[in-house]
């Protein structure tokens, strides 16, 4: 497509935003390996002294595993639910012509506008009087809320593609609605639900303020919110905090790797194609 | 596009028929009401009152005085300025680079299914992680940033990177470009994937340079996708303190705060809600507002969607 610039220009604009894209974390896995006292040394490949006493710390000086399990509870059965009840809305919107559907699509739509960040404090005073302050409850619900309106819509844009033709023969062969969608439309929609279980994980596992504001007590806080306790007033323990990166880098730099296909098409369908 | 499901269920009575789309969207209707909607109204009402977290006996209706607070604030002007220059140069960079990456991604080579995996790296961690990580590099002492332009003979002495206001800002913005590439890549992406080969095979067989086939096809072709995703993009960057969190927590002496992460502060250190608010239905208002004359100027056609 783009004959007009040479191959050569092509090759060094990928390399080097390709360098500049993977250097913070190659410099993190380095500062993460380094025994402490080099911690703050500009060594730019691993050293023989490599060591990994700062992923041990994490599981012995501080509670990682029950951060990481928080994290992973929180972020799977808040995406598990958007999945549920997004794939309802998205089928209603995909196969349905009915009155109000343009308002309705307006209510999701409008959803993108709104800054998430005003909802910190309601939400806080709502959860509080449903007595679900430091729940992971209360972040399971607050995160299902929020991802909703974009999940349903990307779920719409897969199930689109899906001939309506597979839907009405389940019907003819006895299904009801419900169990056509999950037992027959689910199956063939499979790459788009992963795609769209997988940007809903990850924005669970990285959400910092909800869960900073909502969470209190130690032994309900998820990860980023853990990261938190390697600033201290003067100084950052970049070791702790390296390690750390790299541990919570890894469940979903595996789930972009294996869809970043689908995540493509699916993140586009959910935001354009309103 | 999509063909409407032609309603043949048997033994269904005609009333189940209408309502059944609208059980089906209930759920997410409940809960968008409950965890978007409410809050927005919640937090008009907050704007309006003297809530400060600690001081829970102390709750009153006053009126605009979070908002003449918020307005009469020392940093408020270049709070301001901040946000705009943080918007425009991130925007245009994140946009700019976005595009050209997503061009080239549209042909095939060798490793073009690993590069657009590497695309999404950014978008593998927290936004305030990545600030961590950003500051950790940046750091005008310890910072690798410094190492690496001193070696390649661009600057003679360390940069006081988050230490002086000016670079601070030249800092997190660097990093906020870093991190909204994917975005464009990805939506860009997708839309070179929608445009018909034949379009451009016959624009070529007409003896279009690339770049008038760039311009004068693709571009047009794709232009309702762009205006849309520039749309979201402006609304997204200013509701994104995550990196500036991370890296400068707004200093030095408030010098890198943008509208969004001021808000954070007020309701995280602060405590005070009603100021929180007040900021919040700011942030709303401009947003609304720009977002009504941006699709009022580009005039959005009912086009390629």
């Amino acid at each position: 497509m783009l004959k007009g610039f040479s191959k050569g220009t092509k090759v060094t604009v990928l390399t080097i935003w390709f360098l500049f894209t993977i250097f913070p974390l190659y410099w993190m896995f380095l500062t993460s390996i380094r025994p402490v006292r080099e911690v703050t040394k500009h060594f730019f490949w691993p050293r023989s002294n490599s060591t990994l006493e700062s992923y041990r710390a994490l599981f012995r000086d501080y509670a990682f595993g029950t951060y990481l399990k928080n994290s992973f509870v929180v972020a799977i059965a808040a995406s598990a639910l958007v999945i549920f009840i997004g794939m309802l809305g998205a089928y209603s919107l995909a196969r349905y012509r009915f009155k109000g559907k343009s308002q309705v699509m307006l209510v999701f739509l409008v959803t993108q506008m709104i800054p998430g960040l005003i909802a910190l404090a309601p939400l806080y005073l709502l959860l509080s009087r449903l007595n679900l302050l430091n729940t992971l409850i209360a972040l399971v619900l607050c995160y299902l809320g929020g991802m909703i309106p974009f999940a349903t819509l990307m779920l719409r844009g897969f199930l689109q593609q899906i001939p309506p033709e597979l839907d009405e023969a389940a019907l003819i062969d006895g299904c009801n609605r419900v169990s056509a969608l999950f037992r027959v439309i689910f199956p063939v929609a499979l790459p788009g639900v992963a795609a769209t279980f997988i940007f809903s994980f990850v924005q669970c596992w990285n959400e910092l303020f909800l869960a900073m504001v909502l969470i209190d007590s130690d032994a309900n806080k998820t990860f980023p919110v853990a990261e938190r306790s390697f600033i201290g007033a003067y100084f950052i323990e970049w070791g702790g905090l390296a390690a750390s990166v790299m541990i919570g880098i890894i469940p979903t730099m595996i789930m972009f790797g294996l869809m970043s296909k689908f995540m493509i098409s699916g993140l586009s369908a959910g935001i354009v194609k309103g | 596009m999509s063909s409407t499901f032609r309603i043949q269920e048997k033994n269904s009575g005609k009333t189940r028929n209408i309502l059944a789309p609208l059980w089906f969207l209930l759920p997410a209707l409940i809960l968008i009401c409950i965890f978007i909607y409410y809050p927005v109204i919640r937090t008009a009402g907050l704007s309006l009152q003297n809530f400060k977290l600690f001081a829970q006996d102390d709750i009153y209706f006053a009126g605009f005085q979070n908002f003449s607070v918020i307005f009469n604030d020392l940093h408020f002007k270049r709070i301001m300025v901040n946000s705009v220059i943080w918007v425009v140069v991130s925007l245009f960079f994140q946009f700019t680079i976005g595009f050209v990456l997503a061009l080239y991604l549209n042909t095939k080579f060798k490793f073009s299914g690993l590069y657009q995996a590497i695309i999404f790296i950014p978008w593998a961690l927290s936004g305030f992680l990545m600030g961590l990580i950003w500051k950790w590099i940046f750091d005008d002492n310890l910072g690798i940033m410094n190492t690496i332009l001193e070696g390649i003979g661009l600057i003679d002495k360390p940069i006081p990177w988050l230490s002086n206001d000016k670079w601070a800002m030249a800092a997190v913005i660097i990093a906020n470009i870093w991190y909204g590439v994917t975005f464009f890549v990805i939506m860009i992406l997708a839309a070179l994937q929608g445009v018909p080969k034949e379009i451009l095979e016959a624009a070529e067989l007409d003896g279009a340079s690339s770049r008038q086939r760039l311009f004068l096809v693709i571009v047009p072709f794709i232009k309702n996708t762009l205006v849309l995703i520039i749309l979201l993009r402006v609304i997204w960057i200013t509701n994104f303190p995550d990196l500036i969190f991370g890296m400068t927590s707004g200093g030095p002496n408030e010098q890198t705060h943008i509208l969004s992460s001021w808000l954070v502060q007020k309701i995280t250190y602060d405590q005070d809600w009603g100021a929180g608010s007040a900021l919040g239905m700011f942030i709303l208002i401009i947003l609304f507002i720009f977002s009504v004359f941006y699709l009022l100027a580009v005039k959005i056609e009912d086009g390629d969607k």
